[in-house]
């Protein structure tokens, strides 16, 4: 229970920093995508903070033997630079410029009820339906 | 549009917060797109609780602060089949390449790890180059 209650909780902090640095809207991101136009430099002080907060509280955290409320650390542990991590960053990459959206501001513009956004998440499910093909 | 710096640094400290306080609480790391197809697509069920509490609690954050403090802006940039396009892109290569920018971005680059250093330089530079081409090559 206190697993799920924290899940819930961090999603909402999470979420609230999106609303606050205004990621939440695409043309923020595009903004700062568009370095050739009038360039908006708000999504880097977004990745500067919160980087420099994960980067002093990771190693932190990483030094006990285990989390607070779970038995083991569930970590990544392919350290390999494959075709797969290069080319879905490509194709992520196009899809964030096209529409300025990526999955955790989608997610939590759910929250305006507008059907184009849920239009996105649909189809952001469905896209990772058919990458989970691939991985049979 | 004006830089929000003091809001930019000030959400970005709170998305910090939320991903040192997942992993230190249940040890996960705060990748939205992997927490997001896990549900959907998930190989355990006992895998599934805490990533629908997570989704919900993004929605619940929004609907708070659109109660509590101000109203959610939110200007779509493209519409119709392109914005299917761009979701499915969006959903296609987050799970091809195993992260986004909360998973690569914010918690692999505090992790040292050189394929989400790698992986976030690809979808900043592709998305850029994306960004020039429509709007200064197309239109």
């Amino acid at each position: 229970m206190s697993a799920l209650l924290t899940a819930l909780i961090t999603g909402v902090v999470f979420s609230l920093g999106l609303c606050v640095s205004e990621m939440i809207n695409p043309a923020r991101v595009i903004g700062f995508l568009d370095v050739l136009g009038r360039w908006d430099s708000t999504l880097l002080w977004v990745m500067v903070a919160a980087t420099a907060v994960t980067g002093i509280g990771f190693p932190l955290v990483t030094r006990r033997n285990k989390p607070v409320l779970a038995a083991s650390f569930v970590l990544p542990e392919n350290s390999e630079i494959d075709a797969r991590l290069i080319v879905g960053s490509v194709i992520f990459g196009v899809g964030w410029g096209l529409a300025g959206l990526c999955p955790g501001p989608a997610i939590a513009a759910l929250a305006s009820v507008s059907p184009s956004v849920l239009l996105f998440v649909v189809a952001m499910g469905a896209g990772q339906w058919l990458a989970s093909m691939l991985e049979r | 549009m004006e830089v929000n710096l003091i809001g930019g640094l000030i959400g970005g400290a709170m998305i910090g917060v939320a991903s040192v306080l997942m992993l230190l609480l249940i040890g996960r790391i705060a990748g939205v797109s992997g927490i997001f197809g896990g549900a959907l697509f998930f190989r355990a069920v006992e895998d599934v609780p805490w990533r629908v509490a997570f989704i919900v609690g993004l929605i619940l954050g929004a609907v708070l602060y659109r109660q509590l403090w101000a109203p959610l802006v939110i200007e779509m940039q493209v519409q119709g089949p392109m914005l299917v396009i761009a979701g499915l892109l969006v959903g296609f290569g987050t799970r091809l390449g195993s992260g986004c920018t909360s998973g690569h971005g914010v918690c692999g680059i505090a992790r040292r790890s050189k394929r989400s250093f790698t992986a976030t330089l690809i979808f900043i530079a592709v998305a850029m180059a994306t960004v020039f081409i429509v709007r200064h090559v197309v239109s």
